[in-house]
């Protein structure tokens, strides 16, 4: 990058490219580097309270395998055929020593496979720190606030123990703004491709949001703010294409080349579910007040309808793809799914069928991260979307 | 196909199950409230006392794939849009729903008036009863048990279990039962349980002797049938299991090997441990498999999804919500990777196995997902050699019989060739 200019967005995005490709974790293995007594904590998807990682001194690093960039040779053995493919690509990245660098790893509770995973990694790796970050399920929020503030504290405790600093309630406080900050730059972004989609390609924003979990907070937005503001500089031209909101792929992400795919067929993705823990929490955590008691009560009033809880209002699930798509002005919906997910999978019939009542044109598919080909769902989405110019207004 | 012999304990069951059913297939007359819940985590006491009748989903569906139902259950769940690739219990239940919904005696089910989501050990379990709210259009009460992930029951987790039985769960059941809760007729039922329960351990660690006078496994989910469904916590059940453990005791002084739907197996030649469920399409089939090689399961990891009673729990009356939370929690799939190793290991070494099962099913995660590394863990910590072999619940087109034989034959052959000192 030239110095005294500011960065093209061409240049930023081969930043943030070049971190997500790394899958020798390079970002975070210079980090530590330059940071000696540090550590760094991984976690897998959906969520996990990065802000506690923080607040005890670790980097945060996400988790999302090795996508279509990783050839599977050990991970192979530990699962069924069966079994979706992001855990034995995690297991690949970390028998083969990709992730010897993570002192901590927490496991959400996102399905049952990611749960397994938790105990198998204290199996394989017992000098690590793991944690299966169960998330209450009560629909009582104070319940729900009280179990979760009870493993929150935990695991401040914990981290604090693995990485030598037990976090005050300013360092937590601190943490806790910071990430309102994150989310909110997510949401900026977010916002930005959702009025202007010709303008933020949803590859550059991925990548950028894949970069953004392998490298400090700071760091990320200071490179989401200026690709937004590169974004300012270099206006795209506005085409033809239908706008969909991408459900189903907060877990096992999908192939860079399958969401170029979906883009380059005709569609703008003006909404998706892709590494949803970036903005699972809708709104900021309050700063005033006990800050591990304010992310607890953060988590039990979202307001956030995922696959992953349980969504204790029976009409939720019919009414919440007509709220998204009418928030991101879409005209369709393509549920565009990892295979063998039971979360998505199990959610999809109830989720269609809310929008289909509301006629809202849909199609579906299944992929794996480490998908090769892409004609057959540029063929869906490019039919897709010319439906919905042809029969859309009708 | 011969007709499977029945001894007296079985007889009993099924005038039990007869019995139950037809009581829920007059509910709607005679206004008995009905609550379907799962069975890990199953709060049958609870329900009992407030003199509703439980539903076991799971129960169903897996009756349905003995009866040869399923197949076209799961198709009908899979026309409407559910995928090929998730449980085929969810698919089964909801087909079985859809095609008239007559539960195993082929009598009409009831609407349920409550859907007790206890959130046990499956992740399924959460989905499954979203997806039967909106077919009934009916109350759902959710009871997260926090799974032990770090191979305890911690405090705050049990705090967190009560406070949700307190001011949840009970007040969804007052509503929909119309009856006030009552803590003594709570735990008469819990002592019922109790009783019960040092029955079946008795059944279970009959495993030990040799011959066994019990199939741990396929012989066993029949034992196991009426306390992991509605029967625990009644005189019924109490009845049964003492039958029952009469019966296997007998069989245990005359040094007699199980009961099989072909009769008595003799010349006991295999002690196998068993993880996993097993597959009930072809059930008796798959037993078949085992008992004409003279193969005695044991011991099972599948029959303690219900409870892990022979670990000590017993049902304690005089703390009667908390040991409800202590049996949620303690049911098998809420334990660990490393705690279901450990427990594998103990049945290898306490009934002196020289064998050791994974059956792996497609449709269930909290199974099937890190059962090759059990397998590589307990060989290694017991040196005894593990097989693998895959199926699915009640997806018949998931059960290959020449594969599973061929692949059962060649294993019975290793243990025999290690038996002459012919491997390592």
């Amino acid at each position: 990058m030239a110095a005294g200019h500011a960065p093209t967005r061409a240049e930023l995005v081969e930043k943030a490219r070049d971190i997500y490709d790394d899958l020798d974790f390079g970002a975070v293995r210079r980090w530590l580097a330059e940071h000696p007594g540090r550590k760094a904590a991984g976690y897998l998807p959906v969520y996990v309270p990065r802000e506690i990682i923080h607040a005890c001194g670790l980097l945060p690093v996400g988790i999302h395998g090795g996508g279509d960039r990783l050839e599977i040779i050990r991970g192979d053995a530990f699962y069924q055929s069966y079994i979706c493919h992001l855990p034995r690509s995690v297991i690949e990245l970390a028998q083969s020593g990709r992730l010897d660098m993570l002192s901590a790893v927490l496991f959400p509770s996102t399905c049952d496979v990611i749960r397994n995973l938790s105990g198998m990694w204290k199996l394989l790796y017992p000098d690590a720190y793991v944690r299966y970050i169960d998330v209450p399920q009560t629909p009582d929020r104070e319940a729900g606030a009280d179990f979760w503030e009870s493993e929150l504290r935990r695991l401040v405790d914990d981290l604090g123990a693995v990485s030598g600093h037990h976090p005050t309630d300013a360092d937590l406080r601190a943490s806790v703004e910071l990430y309102n900050q994150t989310r909110a730059m997510v949401r900026s972004l977010y916002a930005a491709r959702r009025e202007r989609p010709w303008d933020l390609p949803s590859e550059e924003l991925y990548v950028l949001l894949r970069a953004g979990e392998m490298i400090p907070p700071e760091e990320f937005i200071q490179l989401a703010r200026e690709y937004l503001a590169a974004v300012e500089a270099e206006p795209g031209r506005p085409r033809d294409n239908s706008r969909v909101v991408v459900v189903g792929a907060f877990c096992e992400q999908p192939p860079l080349g399958l969401i170029i795919s979906i883009e380059r067929a005709g569609c703008y993705v003006v909404d998706d579910d892709f590494l949803l823990g970036n903005r699972f929490l809708l709104r900021d955590v309050p700063l005033d007040g006990d800050p591990v008691r304010a992310l607890a009560e953060a988590f039990v009033s979202n307001d956030q309808c995922t696959s992953v809880l349980y969504e204790s209002d029976p009409l939720g699930k019919k009414r919440v793809m007509q709220e998204r798509v009418a928030a991101a002005g879409a005209d369709g919906i393509i549920f565009a799914t990892p295979s063998f997910c039971d979360p998505a999978l199990l959610d999809q019939p109830m989720l269609r069928s809310g929008a289909e009542k509301a006629c809202i044109p849909c199609i579906a598919f299944k992929y794996a991260e480490n998908t090769g080909q892409f004609q057959q769902f540029r063929e869906q989405a490019g039919t897709f979307a010319d439906s919905i110019k042809l029969w859309g207004a009708a | 196909m011969a007709e499977a012999l029945k001894d007296r304990s079985m007889l009993l069951q099924k005038e039990m199950l007869a019995r139950h059913f037809e009581r829920l297939a007059r509910a709607p007359e005679t206004g008995e409230p009905v609550v379907y819940t799962f069975v890990p985590g199953n709060l049958t006491e609870l329900i009992r006392s407030f003199d509703a009748l439980p539903v076991l989903p799971e129960i169903n569906a897996l009756q349905s794939g003995m009866r040869k139902l399923s197949g076209d259950y799961i198709a009908e769940a899979e026309r409407a849009g559910h995928s090929e690739d998730v449980c085929t219990y969810v698919k089964c239940d909801i087909g079985m729903m859809r095609s008239g919904n007559l539960g195993p005696g082929g009598l009409k089910l009831p609407k349920p008036d409550l859907l007790l989501l206890s959130y046990t050990g499956c992740y399924t379990f959460m989905k499954w009863f979203e997806l039967l709210r909106e077919e009934y259009d009916c109350p759902t009460v959710m009871f997260h048990v926090p799974y032990q992930g770090d191979g305890v029951l911690e405090p705050e987790h049990r705090s967190y279990m009560l406070r949700q039985l307190r001011e949840q769960v009970i007040p969804a059941l007052e509503k929909a039962t119309g009856r006030k809760y009552d803590e003594d007729k709570l735990r008469h039922h819990l002592a019922l349980s109790a009783k019960a329960e040092d029955d079946l351990v008795a059944v279970l660690q009959a495993g030990k002797n040799r011959p066994s006078p019990i199939d741990g496994y396929f012989g066993t989910v029949y034992y196991v049938g009426p306390i992991f469904s509605a029967f625990r916590g009644t005189e019924e059940g109490v009845e049964y299991y003492r039958t029952l453990r009469a019966e296997v005791e007998e069989r245990a002084a005359l040094g007699l090997g199980p009961i099989t739907p072909d009769g008595p197996l003799e010349g006991e030649r295999y002690r196998l441990v068993v993880e996993g469920p097993p597959n009930w399409t072809s059930f008796r089939d798959f037993w078949k498999m085992f008992s004409d090689e003279k193969a005695v399961v044991v011991a099972s990891t599948y029959t303690k999804v219900g409870g892990t009673y022979d670990f000590g729990f017993r049902h304690d009356p005089s703390d009667p919500l908390g040991t409800l939370a202590d049996y949620c929690s303690g049911c098998y799939t809420n334990l660990n990777l490393p705690s279901r190793i450990d427990m594998i290991c103990r049945y290898i070494e306490e009934y002196q196995a020289d064998g050791f099962l994974i059956n792996s099913v497609k449709s269930c995660n909290s199974f099937s997902a890190g059962q090759l590394m059990i397998l590589r863990e307990v060989e290694k910590r017991t040196g005894i050699p593990g097989a693998f072999i895959e199926s699915d619940l009640v997806d018949p087109r998931y059960f290959s019989a020449a594969n599973i034989k061929n692949r059962l034959e060649s294993y019975f052959q290793m243990i025999d060739a290690r038996r002459l000192g012919k491997t390592a």
